[in-house]
């Protein structure tokens, strides 16, 4: 008799912990049961969202380069688990070289887009990058694990923190990839996944009130509802951006300015 | 006044506590009996046939047999860095150059201990100081410049940067593996290939260094080690296939090498010597700036290039400065490196020595008044007792020359004018320090110093994202950030 | 230096020529200069006296709306005698109590050398007329405690009226009679190290033999470079004009080790001749069973439990 593998049970994942969906219901989908998320599950990853904000943003930025590093290191050690979900071994490269690209920005995004500004008066006059706070991100549909990467890494590495709806119909990876982030150093709530239905989830996401940037790449068609939503509480709206560039990351970013005198 | 004892054999200064020698252990380091060139990937003889131990300047140990490099080793490593060159390395996908480049800041940090332990026992410095911050340090540079490897073009917007050739690279006995972390992490991320030549008196751990280049698998002849003396770095600088000479050192032997290099085409970079002042004005913390000025001169034993060796204090807290100053002097320990709770370590070398001694000597017979806080010194190595002297004037030469010890010349002024102009009346322009509440007198005074450099409120602080490079007599070209990466890059 | 006129509107202290100057202090460098001397370590048989001696400095405490005369009598016990078990171990400094407690605790140390001190000036909000704080004060003394912990008054500091707060120092001081002082900063509700700096100066300058960090109600509490800031405060005093003042960090230090900390501190910034209970004191409580721990390890060599020590 062959043995009985141990089946996963895919849940979703806020605040660094791995519960069900509050509204207890599921989908099946990919061969497994996954977690159908309600309006509430938005409710509570934004919250803990918001709550990891500001110790992910208080790190260093060499610190924050280490932790996406970090992740980079444990996707490569369970690489297999992926190759086996999304079925490519291409991709599953790309996406854990796409970690490492982005935490090699942590240290640099002040220096490439910062300034130092020549006033013309007795002042100095600097420029800085900070993150926004707290972003909601739809994944692309496909391809599962790349599409979500390219699309978390940026906003992360700037400080922000994450709400990611996974992709709908492919969203076993995104779990999986939240197994990772789990034992990567990442705090708790800094970066949170939820599986369910897009249609549901999306309009909760854009109208939060609490959510500083959305990200709609992931949505096909007319996002034309969700945009006007967002403008409820002027949220920054991304709506492409290459997914391999500073300046998506920037999109992530605000930036701030400050004035002082010179003198004696 | 304490004048200067030669045998510098005096009773500890009275405290409740006794600290406890806290030793680091120095079991995790594993020394061999003689070391080879790294060349081309592996440890060969040196076809010079010379070798000469490496001592430990705190106890004059001898640690291991290093070879010493004459012209035909540097020939053959420069022969090995340039196939690697050609070979490949300059053809790497970016991407898969800053992979190899992010492990070894990886295994650095893994090792950093042995590492530290290492640094401190051949060159002396305090473990808490190799512990805390050049390990950390050399660590985090090769992490920051791994990143840029695959980003090159968005430092240099519309151009083309391309990596020059082989990169040859001198470096100092005082911070040994900072310093190489500081020339090889850019040179690679670049996609440069490397001949360095580590200081005389400081090659372990460059040549444990080979180890971890082993372990990260990076390509045979990327990184090629020539151990030596000036003899060495001499060849090496002026060996007609090099591409670009970056070095760290005297001023002296700075300008021996830009003569050396001139009408080749040679790129240059040079980081040399300095005269720094620390500048306290009246409104400053008081007992912060102190610990700054302490920080600033007596951290690494004063082997600093950007040392605030010059203490320029405002007239009007000038007693209560040096009083504070003297208090917290007595405070600093003296001793074994490998002691967790030692300030102050081994002076790097007998030469060393006595050209503190030298200039010391001077200082008093020029007229300045001498304090040194009671200190036992340990009977065999090389030591010298925190130092400060004032009522010293700008003529003098320990007020001009770089003493390169535990040694602070203290000078007044009165305005911020007179400051500046008292800061930069020397040929040297690494670093300063400037100690003031007042936001707009930082900026002033920032913006007038001709210095690299400028500290404020704080001291000695590195960064792998912070540019390190001085005016003047004390170099050109920018270590660290964005600009460090201009010296290892031509543009098509 | 006692006779101060009324302070002007803004914070200058008077330009007496023996005040120390106000100055600020930077938050960088103050808190790496605590973390680094935090890492000292000391030989054994220093630390063994180095514990001891902690435990002679400390004022152990109790300050609860529950407290009762049998709650006051098992303290008392505990602070003439910490460890039944080694007679050697000395007593701590005082016992530090609430106004109506201190009748009580007087009875139980009464020719001991265990000081009784009383908290007043509506501790610990400080919050009421400045009469009423003052005849706390008084009555606490009038009762028999040998010290008087006062509170400054926190609202008038931060709103800068640093007259009312230097006045009431003085009043108090005036109010004990020949009671010893402790002034506490609440250093936790003053927001900046440069506050605390000058709140340690003004209290000084009204009277105050002690300069205590915090009552222990509100976090934080005590920490090593808030103390080290108030310790460096006393040495410029000390320097300008030869008092010494004395220094107790308060409130969140629970582990013997800290505690050591705290004491390396002082024997760096101010030398051996402040550490003693006349010029240096932890008020705690819970610290006390791990100072007896830590002797009993250092003593027998072997890890101990907290089972084998006396709750009070």
């Amino acid at each position: 008799m062959t043995r009985l593998p141990v089946a996963k049970t895919y849940k979703l994942f806020i605040g660094g912990a791995f519960p069900r969906s509050e509204s207890g219901r599921s989908y099946e989908i990919e061969g497994a049961n996954v977690a159908l998320g309600s309006r509430k599950d938005v409710r509570d990853a934004v919250r803990t969202a918001r709550e990891a904000f500001p110790k992910w943003a208080g790190m260093t930025a060499y610190n924050r380069g280490q932790v996406l590093y970090r992740v980079a290191e444990m996707m490569e050690g369970r690489r297999a688990q992926f190759e086996e979900l999304v079925g490519s071994q291409a991709e599953v490269d790309a996406a854990i070289d796409t970690w490492v690209w982005y935490a090699g920005w942590a240290d640099k995004l002040a220096q490439v887009l910062g300034t130092s500004n020549p006033v013309a008066g007795p002042y100095f006059n600097f420029t800085i990058p900070e993150p926004t706070g707290v972003a909601g991100i739809v994944a692309p549909e496909e391809p599962p694990l790349l599409g979500l990467v390219e699309r978390v890494a940026p906003a992360l590495v700037g400080g922000n923190a994450v709400v990611v709806l996974a992709s709908e119909r492919r969203p076993l990876a995104a779990i999986t990839l939240a197994e990772v982030l789990a034992t990567s150093d990442v705090p708790g709530g800094t970066v949170n996944v939820l599986t369910g239905r897009k249609s549901e989830l999306c309009p909760v996401l854009a109208g939060h009130m609490d959510v500083n940037a959305l990200d709609l790449a992931g949505i096909v068609g007319d996002s034309t509802e969700l945009e006007r939503l967002a403008a409820d509480n002027v949220k920054r709206v991304v709506r492409n951006g290459d997914g391999y560039s500073p300046w998506h990351a920037a999109a992530f970013l605000e930036l701030k300015t400050v004035w002082h005198p010179i003198g004696v | 006044m304490t004048e200067i004892d030669k045998k510098q054999d005096r009773s500890l200064v009275p405290s409740a506590f006794e600290y406890a020698p806290a030793l680091e252990s120095r079991d995790l380091v594993k020394l061999e009996d003689r070391y080879g060139l790294f060349i081309g990937g592996e440890f060969v003889e040196p076809r010079s046939g010379e070798f000469h131990p490496s001592v430990s300047p705190s106890s004059e140990e001898e640690l291991a047999d290093v070879a010493y490099g004459g012209a035909e080793d540097v020939d053959a490593a420069v022969g090995a860095a340039r196939d690697a060159f050609e070979n490949g390395w300059s053809s790497w996908p970016a991407g898969e150059r800053a992979k190899v480049i992010y492990r070894i800041a990886r295994i650095l940090q893994e090792r950093a201990r042995e590492f530290a332990v290492l640094e401190s026992l051949d060159g002396g410095k305090p473990i808490r100081e190799s512990r805390d911050v050049d390990l950390p340090l050399a660590a985090a540079h090769f992490f920051y410049y791994a990143g840029w490897a695959d980003k090159l073009e968005y430092a240099f917007p519309n151009r083309t940067p391309r990596p020059l050739g082989v990169a040859a690279q001198v470096i100092p006995w005082n911070f040994p593996m900072l310093m190489l972390a500081w020339k090889v992490a850019p040179a690679l991320a670049a996609g440069n290939t490397v001949v360095l030549k580590p200081a005389e008196t400081t090659p372990l751990t460059a040549l444990l260094f080979a180890d971890v280049l082993r372990q990260a698998q990076v390509p045979p002849g990327v990184v090629n080690i020539v151990t030596g003396d000036g003899r060495a770095g001499s060849e090496l600088v002026k060996h007609p296939d090099v591409d670009k000479v970056a070095f760290t050192g005297s001023t002296e032997v700075g300008k021996e090498i830009q003569r050396a290099l001139a009408g080749t085409k040679k790129k240059l970079t040079l980081e040399l010597g300095g005269k720094a002042a620390n500048v306290i004005f009246d409104d400053a913390p008081l007992d912060q700036a102190v610990e700054g000025i302490v920080n600033g001169i007596y951290f690494n034993q004063g082997h600093v290039c950007c040392a605030g060796s010059r203490l320029l204090v405002q007239e009007s807290i000038y007693d209560q400065t040096i009083q504070k100053l003297k208090r917290r002097m007595s405070n600093l320990r003296v001793g074994d490196p490998l002691d967790k709770n030692t300030d102050i370590g081994a002076i790097n070398s007998k030469a060393q020595l006595e050209r503190i001694q030298e200039l010391v000597r001077s200082g008093e017979e020029e007229g300045a008044d001498v304090f040194q806080p009671e200190c036992r010194l340990p009977e065999k190595g090389w030591w010298f007792a925190p130092t400060v002297f004032t009522n010293v004037a700008q003529s003098y030469r320990i007020a001009q020359e770089e003493i390169f010890g535990p040694v602070l010349s203290v000078l007044t002024f009165r305005t911020p004018d007179e400051a500046v102009e008292k800061a930069n009346n020397t040929p040297y322009g690494l670093a300063a320090g400037v100690w003031t509440e007042k936001g707009s007198r930082i900026l002033s005074m920032a913006q007038r110093l001709r210095a690299g450099v400028v500290w404020a409120n704080t001291y000695n602080r590195f960064d792998p994202t912070s540019p390190f490079g001085g005016y003047k007599e004390s170099g050109f070209g920018r270590e660290g950030g964005l600009h460090g990466l201009e010296a290892y890059v031509r543009f098509d | 230096m006692a006779q101060a006129p009324a302070l002007p509107h803004g914070f200058e202290l008077p330009l007496l020529p023996r005040l120390p100057k106000i100055g600020s202090v930077d938050q960088v460098a103050i808190e790496e200069r605590a973390a680094t001397l935090a890492k000292r370590s000391i030989k054994r048989e220093s630390k063994l006296f180095a514990l001891e001696l902690a435990v002679r400095m400390t004022d152990l405490t109790t300050l609860e709306g529950s407290d009762t005369p049998g709650k006051v009598a098992a303290l008392a016990s505990k602070a003439i005698r910490p460890d039944p078990v080694d007679p050697t171990i000395p007593s701590v400094a005082a016992v530090c109590v609430y106004p109506n407690l201190v009748p009580h605790a007087l009875e139980r140390v009464k020719d001991t050398g265990v000081k009784v001190a009383s908290v007043a000036t509506a501790f610990p909000s400080g919050q009421s007329p400045t009469d009423i704080k003052v005849e706390d004060a008084r009555r606490a003394a009038e009762l028999g405690a040998h010290e008087i912990d006062m509170v400054i008054d926190r609202g008038a500091f931060l709103s800068g009226n640093y007259a009312k707060v230097y006045d009431e120092v003085r009043q108090v001081k005036e109010a004990i009679g020949g009671a010893h002082l402790k002034v506490i900063l609440e250093t936790g509700e003053l927001g900046t190290y440069d506050n605390v700096r000058r709140a340690s100066l003004l209290a000084i300058a009204g009277g105050a033999d002690f300069v205590k960090t915090s009552t222990g109600k509100i976090n934080p509490a005590a920490t090593l470079p808030v103390t080290l800031v108030m310790l460096e405060a006393v040495r410029d005093v000390f320097e300008e004009t030869g008092k010494r003042i004395g220094v107790k960090p308060a409130g969140g230090i629970r582990r013997a080790k800290q505690a050591v900390q705290y004491l390396v501190v002082v024997n760096e910034t101010l030398g051996p001749e402040w550490l003693t209970p006349d010029l240096f004191r932890f008020g705690a409580s819970s610290l006390l069973n791990d100072l007896l721990l830590q002797i009993r390890k250092e003593k027998t060599g072997r890890y101990q439990s907290p089972d084998y020590f006396t709750l009070d």
